[in-house]
């Protein structure tokens, strides 16, 4: 051990043809080791990571189904020789309105009247599925549809669009719950490892506090060697979360009605929400602040019980 | 007749008192024990700048408790104590460190910081005091050179001998010129010679103007060196001179 100290304290020396290189103190380079705490920490940024994707992702889903479902409307009319021949061309916030045929109506009723429902004698109403402009207000085309087709049988969505609103803002919520949870373990990590080095230079930080180093001598010591390791380590979670997002984002691209190709750099990063991309970075210096903070906090509420 | 051997005692004016302690206790709580244990019973003397004593008693007698309280390692339980001017019962926690950088401490068993070179060691308090690297290099090999340990500059303590130890901690002890050196037992880990050459050393910094106080043991080498002595015993002062 004296050797490997003293091959340590020979190879420092050898670079310092203009000035010696500062000295760690208090040997926090030992004592807050760059080995298990920053895995630690980069597994934390990782779970981190996918929380923020898991946010981003169900907001998407949730806004997806909000407009899109909330932009459709069904409307039957059961009299088919009475219908106009563009009968919403003129009613303002329709996009497009789309009349299924047979085949369409047939599959559409088959749970109800089996496969051929032509064979039962009934008089299929005509449906239009209808698509409104992203600025419609949808009372007033609704309004503008009862008009135009006294007969028509208008059917919403807003039962089940609740349903998926709620659905939607609760795993927003679940997301961002994950995240809050695994950053405050990661500050109790942090706290634990600051004590662990607290304990392991305990004589070495008597001494210094008898030659006058004041508290925040002593708790900048620490509290930028953690927030080196934790920065190093968030960086490390946020670059291995990259790849998993990725492939999330591949995966829910159907429920979203997009698309993802990974193709070249520019696809890779339309692939990720703008939000993602900022977070990734953001964790990763959450995680430093963090570690600075908490290490800094904790020694100087050990320190307080010196004279 | 023989003649006296030289006193230690500085030959600078003696204006103002470097040390006062006024009926100062200090009690240690042992855990799960309501009962205080007094380490030091209404101890009262002064030092005036530039003094020397020696501080004498039989072990247990409160030397190192003594001591500890003058490196404000601990606050008195009750009574007065005011060092370099400062009241320490009525000074505030963040006054205290740039009081002990004014107080050097010379421990017996050195404490060095294991990791560092003996240049380290010494150059620590520089560096606690904010003083930039490049400024601190010349007075710390100066410093080493005056301990003559200009060639070990770079040794971990483990590959020091213990004088070597000793020297880098009075080094570290005095780099910063303190107003007051306080060594416990400095010389319990020397030879003979070398606890010679830390008196001379010593002897000297209290010519520079530095009040020394030296707890020792050593009954021929406070024969060797007369000078005012504090004695101690039970936890109470029992001869100041």
């Amino acid at each position: 051990m004296a050797d490997r100290l003293a091959k340590t304290t020979r190879a420092s020396r050898r670079g310092e043809s203009v000035g010696r290189r500062r000295a760690d103190d208090l040997g926090l380079r030992r004592a807050l080791s760059d080995r298990l705490l920053p895995l630690l920490v980069a597994a934390m940024i990782f779970l981190a990571s996918l929380a923020v994707g898991g946010l981003a992702g169900s907001a998407a889903l949730a806004r997806h189904w909000r407009y899109g479902a909330a932009a459709e409307i069904t409307v039957q009319l059961p009299d088919t020789a009475n219908i106009p021949t563009a009968p919403f061309a003129a009613i303002p916030g329709i996009a497009r309105a789309e009349r299924l045929d047979d085949a369409q109506l047939a599959n559409l009723l088959r749970p109800w009247l089996g496969a051929d429902p032509k064979t039962l004698s009934l008089r299929l109403p005509v449906v239009f599925d209808i698509h409104l402009t992203a600025t419609a207000n949808q009372a007033a085309v609704l309004h503008a549809i009862s008009q135009t087709l006294p007969a028509a049988l208008i059917e919403q969505n807003g039962a089940w669009l609740a349903r998926l609103a709620a659905l939607g803002r609760s795993l927003e919520a679940c997301a961002a719950l994950a995240l809050g949870l695994v950053m405050i373990i990661a500050a109790a990590l942090m706290v634990i490892a600051t004590r662990a080095g607290l304990a392991a230079r305990r004589d070495a930080i008597f001494i210094v506090h008898a030659l006058g180093a004041t508290d925040a001598t002593i708790a900048w010591r620490f509290a930028s060697r953690m927030a080196v390791l934790a920065g190093a380590g968030g960086a490390l979670g946020a670059l291995a979360a990259i790849p998993v997002l990725l492939a999330l984002a591949r995966l829910a691209a159907p429920f979203s009605a997009s698309q993802v190709v990974l193709s070249d750099a520019a696809s890779v990063v339309a692939a990720l929400p703008t939000l993602v991309w900022a977070a990734l970075p953001a964790l990763a210096l959450a995680a430093c602040g963090i570690g600075f903070i908490t290490a800094n906090l904790t020694v100087r509420v050990w320190l307080a019980r010196l004279p | 007749m023989r003649p006296n051997p030289p006193s230690l005692e500085s030959p600078l004016p003696q204006t103002a008192t470097s040390v006062r302690l006024q009926n100062c206790t200090l009690c240690y709580q042992p855990a799960a024990t309501p009962v205080l244990a007094p380490v030091l019973d209404r101890i009262s003397f002064a030092i005036p700048e530039g003094g020397f004593r020696w501080l004498l008693g039989p072990s247990g007698a409160g030397k190192t408790s003594l001591l500890r309280l003058l490196t404000l390692a601990e606050r008195p339980t009750s009574g007065h104590l005011t060092l370099l001017g400062t009241a320490i019962e009525t000074a505030r926690r963040r006054d205290l460190p740039p009081l002990r950088r004014r107080i050097g401490m010379v421990y017996q068993d050195f404490r060095l910081l294991p990791h560092l070179s003996a240049f380290d060691n010494v150059a620590l308090p520089l560096r606690l005091a904010g003083r930039p690297e490049a400024a601190l290099a010349a007075d710390v090999s100066e410093m080493l050179r005056w301990v003559g340990l200009a060639r070990r500059a770079d040794a971990l303590p483990a590959e020091l001998s213990g004088g070597e130890q000793q020297r880098t901690a009075i080094a570290r002890a005095v780099i910063t010129r303190p107003a007051l050196l306080l060594a416990d037992e400095p010389t319990g880990n020397l030879d003979d010679a070398q606890a010679e050459r830390l008196m001379q050393l010593l002897a000297e910094l209290n010519r520079l103007g530095t009040t020394v106080i030296v707890a020792s043991h050593n009954a021929a080498l406070v024969a060797r060196h007369p000078a005012r002595a504090l004695v101690l015993e039970a936890g109470r002062l029992i001869a100041d001179g």
